[in-house]
């Protein structure tokens, strides 16, 4: 008997998180079927291949949000608790731009990026239209974008420690931002803009959200609302700031 | 069936790459540094396997089944005869307005299904108690990317310049940080920053290198850039507004 009922219980469970999870992808197939069929008038194309699509989009959403708050949140508490109680600022700074780089110059979105700008710099004779100046630019751009992302998480631990309010920074480096985008080449200017959105990838905003609550929650003094949240937002203001004085460096003002 | 084990395997190799990084470093500093076992050991590995397996599934289904079909719409509504037959003037910024709505609402529907959006509205629930809603969160960022997509193919259609809008738009941010409650502004930045990964960004970039490929006098190289950077922008706009007005809502109550 309690076999059955631990089946019936884990059945009404993970339907429960599969309904969920459809409510979330609902709004994409409805907003598809609405132009598809009454907008632009046409049949679906490979209709069963878009139902099997959707059906995997839907159980890996399932998957990876019972993951998260398995997995991935605990660690990037624990992580926080442990390096506050170590009481290492080095460690923990350590920790943070590691965390901020290596989680950035591996992300596909970011290198596909950085090999489409080289091609188009190479198109307007900004570079060298070789193979290896168009990879050495590329490889440039990653660099100091994983950098500028690995700098951020680390100032944004430091702000959180010393409980600096996150609005003078941002505002600071919004000013920064305009002020480099009057003299920054404008070829680089749409590009840079672009990369401070794709450099926060779907595993590393829970971590580093996780890693920030933790740390303001076991700060004395610090509130995990007003000080825990920020590094997401520094880890996309950074790159724009990197990226352009990349371009700088590389095509002269 | 090949193909599906052959995508499966090749979608896990890539979040493989994308997780390698971050194992090491925590198994790194486990050992080295902190030299103590992580707490529930057993349960964040589950937890870890679950998170990788999900997101391999999660980009499998997208690649297969909703960027071709977001691509393909994004081609046929741009497509000239399509625009030729719903508007008698091909020439004017008017006669995008399928574009301008297909956009938003893409946008937003993309941005609900944004998982790293619902890892921040999880933690954001659960640090406010209870206060900000997950749903809440969400739609109003949804929002916000929705009117960044509309008005960012608009700014493509004309040909204005990207930065100009930039910089407007962080005088806004600025201006309604000075005024909105301090506990939103923190969450209201993060949320600039989570709405363009997996699923967003894909579709958004097709669309925007689409459609100046399609309207005559842009070029993809100049023009095709900035839907991210909108989309990055407008939701933080969206939430600190969201905020003010609520708040301005209860002082009118008491």
């Amino acid at each position: 008997m309690a076999f059955f009922s631990r089946i019936t219980k884990l059945i009404v469970y993970s339907s429960k998180k599969l309904m969920s999870a459809f409510l979330d992808l609902l709004p994409i197939l409805l907003v598809i079927s609405f132009f598809q069929l009454v907008i632009l008038q046409q049949p679906f194309p490979q209709f069963y291949e878009i139902l099997f699509g959707s059906t995997l989009v839907l159980l890996g959403l399932m998957l990876f949000i019972e993951g998260l708050e398995m997995g991935l949140f605990p660690i990037g508490e624990s992580m926080a608790y442990a390096l506050a109680k170590k009481g290492s600022l080095f460690w923990l700074l350590f920790f943070s731009f590691a965390l901020g780089f290596s989680t950035t110059i591996a992300e596909p979105a970011l290198i596909a990026v950085a090999q489409e700008a080289a091609r188009i710099s190479a198109e307007s004779e900004l570079i060298g239209s070789s193979e290896s100046a168009k990879s050495s630019y590329a490889l440039g751009l990653r660099i100091s974008v994983a950098f500028s992302v690995g700098f951020a998480i680390l100032l944004g631990v430091l702000r959180i420690l010393k409980g600096w309010p996150l609005y003078y920074l941002i505002i600071g480096g919004y000013v920064i931002v305009m002020l480099i985008t009057i003299v920054a080449p404008n070829e680089i200017i749409g590009l840079a803009y672009d990369l401070g959105g794709v450099t926060t990838s779907t595993i590393t905003v829970p971590l580093v959200t996780a890693l920030g609550v933790g740390l303001a929650s076991v700060i004395k003094g610090r509130n995990p609302l007003l000080d825990g949240f920020g590094l997401i937002a520094f880890a996309s203001l950074f790159p724009m700031i990197f990226s352009m004085l990349y371009g700088i460096v590389i095509f002269g003002l | 069936m090949e193909n599906i084990l052959q995508g499966f395997f090749y979608s896990f190799g890539a979040t493989m790459k994308d997780v390698a990084p971050i194992i090491i470093l925590i198994v790194g500093f486990q050992i080295f540094v902190l030299k103590k076992p992580i707490p529930n050991l057993k349960k964040v590995i589950l937890g870890s396997i679950l998170v990788i397996v999900g997101l391999t599934l999660f980009l499998l289904g997208l690649e297969r089944a909703l960027f071709p079909v977001g691509n393909l719409m994004a081609e046929q509504l741009s497509n000239p005869e399509f625009i030729k037959k719903h508007y008698h003037n091909p020439e004017s910024w008017l006669a995008y307005y399928w574009i301008y709505l297909f956009a938003a609402m893409i946008g937003f529907a993309t941005t609900i299904a944004e998982p790293s959006l619902i890892a921040v509205a999880i933690k954001a629930n659960e640090v406010s108690g209870g206060t900000i809603k997950k749903w809440g969160l969400r739609i109003v960022v949804a929002v916000g990317v929705a009117l960044a997509l509309a008005l960012g193919t608009f700014r493509i259609v004309t040909g204005t310049p990207l930065y100009l809008y930039i910089l407007v738009g962080y005088i806004i941010v600025i201006i309604q940080t000075i005024f909105a409650p301090k506990k939103i502004i923190a969450l209201a930045y993060d949320s600039g920053g989570v709405t363009t990964s997996t699923v967003t960004v894909p579709i958004v970039a097709a669309l925007g290198l689409g459609l100046s490929g399609v309207v005559p006098g842009r070029n993809p190289a100049i023009d095709g850039f900035g839907l991210i950077a909108f989309a990055s922008l407008f939701p933080i706009i969206t939430v600190l507004a969201y905020a003010q007005i609520m708040e301005l809502l209860n002082k009118k109550k008491k």
